[in-house]
């Protein structure tokens, strides 16, 4: 199973379980980090550490060794406009109307 | 003065405007204290503007009441009304932030649990308006069976409103039947083990933590609560707990996932019908900002550039006033002088008592601006960036993100460093920051070490005159403290402050612009915290030092000459011009004058400490000389420079630039007509003065941030010795390298 650390940027994924009983498992849970929940990995740190990433709607910064006790079970498509815009641009798709 | 009616709790999550919502609430009349034993602030106002006196307390950030910490546990029982001499809480104010109002029902469900009267706050409104999201007030009320009250504490809205409700509430004092979000079987079970440990209370003598706390000490695997519930019973054992826990969980779930699902779904089925997301794109502007400052080019320099300009403003900006309290000290002895004669009592109000407040005061502008900046960022969202880029750096040496301003604030002055430590909610990561903060280089070693290379290191050019072996030296001397703090952390970490590793989990606020009001309350409140709690300690240590440099000694032909020089400077004609005197004979008086002082300072008690720990600093490469100016700095280490100037008998006004002091160390001679100091002496010295704990100001904040005198003597012994060690070892290896 996926861990939270493992996401690329720009992906969301969807929280299975947070692992352990301590503090930062604590923290983590009363910061919305509980199974079900959607979370969206956004960036990381410039030195590669903590990671950014949104949950309910707050943007919460964790280090990687706590992203790891959050378990993903399913990536969603991504929804980060940045990362649609990047990728389209990439392609040489020209924003056309609907 | 009308009758108290009433004490009111204001808790919430951090980042949700609570600290505005009570400098709006309170006004001007905010007293902050330490809660006995712990560490965590207590934030005491008044309601301003009503008939009534209402008493307003404010406790830290927090985002749940899961105490893992004897902080926390304080923090919980100033809510449940246990803390030992604090009165009960009659209301609880919760501030909610509107934008995230799901996860702040978290604390929001704990809080009803404890059974007292609750207001909800509903803040930043307008931000949640903005932003497209509408909150039905009445129904969120009806839901929680609280009143809830949308207010927006930056733009002073809903306030009126806020405070009628907390009036009417204290005033009516309703009943409150405390709400129970975790299942009942839960709580069936739990009604069991209190009946269990209700038995023992009466064979053991000790009273039963509140309901919510046992509670929490069976939910929370080795928290607080659990500690404090073993103290009490210790014949329970965490065994005991532990096979409870078992059968509780045997029954439903694990315990941590029974809580956060209960609480979670709880806060669903209570926002049900409240909110309409309107949908507008929430947060892009915030999410633009973060895309460049956390960039991890442009968010690297953008940080750097605006911690250089930072400091540059610090050391800018507090000249000028620094210079003027200085001017007002020199003033005042001066005034002094002129209406007493020379003796005792002036020398205490100048040397003592003028120069003790000055040394005070002296610190206030350094402050002021210090923390008018931390204020502005931790206000607009940008201390939380910082943190975030900064932590894994910190990290190697066993830190966070947290301790960098504190640590960077340092290199200017350890004092309000030190104060600025307040913003590491974790209490050993905390106390590590505030141990090894001193060790930074703060401006006022910089006359020294400014001093000891201008007259001992060679102006030599290095790599084709690119760079000065000067300003090499200097670097080094900032790059000691740094080199010794890191290990001293490390081991800090390791040793004394061990324990659960402190979560790194941030939350990364939204930008807006800073409020002035809740940024100059900071500063107001840095400033009289250091001036009301340190002041008075670092005053009474500077006439202590004093003492022991006056006496014992007499003093009689200090006096006389004094009141020669004194009266054949007096203008003539105003009737005290007693004595006539050519321009030579006051030379001669005020060189003897100057050797006089030199030989009473040696006889006083200072100075026979002084000689007698000569054996103790020849090994460092020191007179006996070096050793009182090093004894007389311990209260402030600029005064090195000064008492340098007295051993040599030049007077007290000299700086580090003066031509007379440089030329006299340079003169100094052994009794065997070696010079004193030479590089490897100076550099000694230096090294000595990066690693010492020189500073009574530091110390006494230390105290006052610790809550204890421990952690203050623990820093001056380590510290002292550590500067004796290295002082001895660069000693010991430069005399050989360059001997």
């Amino acid at each position: 199973m996926l861990t939270l650390d493992q996401l690329q940027p720009g992906q969301v994924g969807r929280i299975a379980r947070v692992d352990g009983t301590d503090g930062i498992a604590c923290r983590l849970r009363e910061m919305g980090f509980v199974p079900g929940e959607s979370v969206r990995f956004v960036a990381a740190a410039p030195l590669g550490d903590p990671l950014k990433c949104v949950i309910q709607g707050s943007r919460i910064a964790l280090r990687g060794s706590e992203a790891r006790r959050v378990a993903i079970f399913e990536i969603e498509a991504s929804q980060s406009p940045d990362a649609v815009g990047v990728v389209a641009k990439s392609i040489g798709y020209a924003t056309a109307g609907p | 003065m009308t009758e108290s009616v009433g004490r009111v709790v204001l808790v919430g999550n951090p980042n949700t405007g609570k600290s505005t919502l009570f400098g709006v609430l309170s006004g001007l009349s905010v007293r902050t204290a330490n809660y006995p034993g712990v560490t965590i602030e207590k934030k005491v106002g008044r309601l301003a503007d009503v008939q009534a006196s209402v008493e307003l307390v404010d406790l830290p950030g927090t985002y749940s009441l899961s105490p893992r910490s004897p902080d926390e546990l304080v923090a919980v029982e100033v809510l449940t009304g246990e803390l030992p001499g604090e009165p009960d809480a009659d209301l609880i104010v919760c501030v909610v932030n509107a934008t995230l109002l799901r996860r702040n029902l978290f604390l929001v469900s704990q809080l009803l649990e404890l059974g007292k009267p609750v207001i909800v706050a509903l803040n930043m409104i307008d931000s949640a308006r903005g932003r497209g999201l509408s909150i039905d007030c009445r129904r969120l009320s009806e839901h929680l069976g609280v009143p809830v009250f949308p207010v927006s504490a930056s733009r002073r809205e809903g306030i009126e409103a806020l405070k009628e409700g907390i009036l009417t509430s204290l005033r009516q004092r309703p009943e409150v039947k405390p709400q129970r979000p975790l299942p009942q079987r839960f709580y069936q079970l739990c009604d069991e083990f209190t009946e269990r440990l209700r038995g023992a209370t009466k064979v053991a003598g000790v009273t039963l933590p509140s309901r919510y706390l046992v509670e929490r000490a069976i939910i929370d695997r080795d928290g607080e609560a659990q500690r404090q519930l073993l103290r009490r019973f210790p014949e329970i054992g965490g065994e005991g707990i532990e096979a409870f826990r078992k059968r509780i969980e045997g029954e439903l779930a694990p315990l941590s996932d029974v809580e956060c699902d209960s609480r979670y779904a709880w806060a669903k089925r209570h926002l049900e019908g409240v909110l309409a997301d309107g949908g507008t794109g929430s947060h892009l502007p915030t999410e633009r900002l973060d895309a460049i400052l956390i960039h991890r080019v442009w968010g690297l320099v953008i940080f750097a550039a605006l911690m250089f300009l930072i400091f540059q403003f610090i050391y800018a900006w507090s000249g000028i006033p620094m210079d003027a309290i200085a001017t007002a000290q020199d003033f005042l002895g001066e005034r002094v002088a002129a209406m007493l004669p020379p003796g005792t009592l002036r020398s205490l109000l100048i040397d003592g008592v003028i120069a003790g407040v000055g040394s005070v005061v002296i610190f206030l502008p350094q402050i002021a601006i210090l923390f008018l900046f931390l204020a502005i960022l931790e206000d607009c969202g940008y201390m939380a960036r910082t943190a975030f880029l900064v932590d894994r750096v910190m990290g190697w040496f066993g830190l966070s993100g947290k301790s960098f301003l504190p640590l960077m604030s340092s290199f200017a002055c350890a004092v309000p460093g030190v104060m600025a430590t307040r913003v590491i909610e974790n209490r050993r990561d905390r106390f590590a920051t505030i141990l090894i903060a001193p060790f930074m280089s703060c401006s006022a070693r910089l006359p020294v070490y400014l001093l000891m290379i201008s007259a001992f290191v060679p102006a030599t050019r290095l790599l084709g005159g690119m760079i000065s072996l000067n300003g090499l030296v200097l670097m080094a001397m900032y790059l000691v403290g740094v080199i010794v703090a890191i290990p001293t952390a490390w081991l800090l970490k390791r040793t004394l402050l061990r324990g659960e590793p402190a979560p790194f989990v941030l939350e990364l606020p939204e930008y807006k612009l800073p409020d002035a009001r809740t940024v100059l309350a900071r500063v107001w409140e840095a400033c009289l915290a250091f001036l009301m709690r340190a002041g008075s300690l670092i005053f009474c240590a500077s006439i202590v030092i004093w003492a022991a440099a006056y006496w014992p000694g007499d003093h009689s032909r200090i006096y006389e000459l004094e009141r020669q020089i004194e009266s054949a400077q007096a203008p003539a004609g105003t009737g005290s011009a007693g004595v006539e005197a050519t321009e030579a004979e006051v030379a001669n008086w005020e060189s003897e004058l100057k050797a006089v002082r030199a030989q009473t300072l040696e006889g006083s008690l200072l100075g026979r400490i002084g000689h007698a720990i000569e054996p103790l600093v020849r090994p460092l490469g020191w007179d006996w000389k070096i050793g009182v100016g090093a004894l007389a700095s311990f209260p402030a280490r600029e005064v090195i420079i000064a008492t340098l100037g007295t051993v040599y008998s030049l007077g007290g006004d000299v700086d580090e630039e003066s031509e007379g002091l440089i030329s006299t160390l340079q003169a100094a001679r052994w009794p065997d007509g070696r010079a004193v100091y030479n590089v490897p002496v100076a550099l000694s010295i230096m090294v000595f003065f990066a690693l010492c704990a020189q500073c009574v100001s530091t110390l006494m904040v230390i105290r006052r941030e610790t809550n204890s005198w421990a952690w203050p003597l623990l820093s001056f012994v380590y510290m002292t010795t550590l500067a004796y060690l290295g002082a001895l070892i660069t000693f010991q290896v430069a005399s050989r390298l360059f001997g």
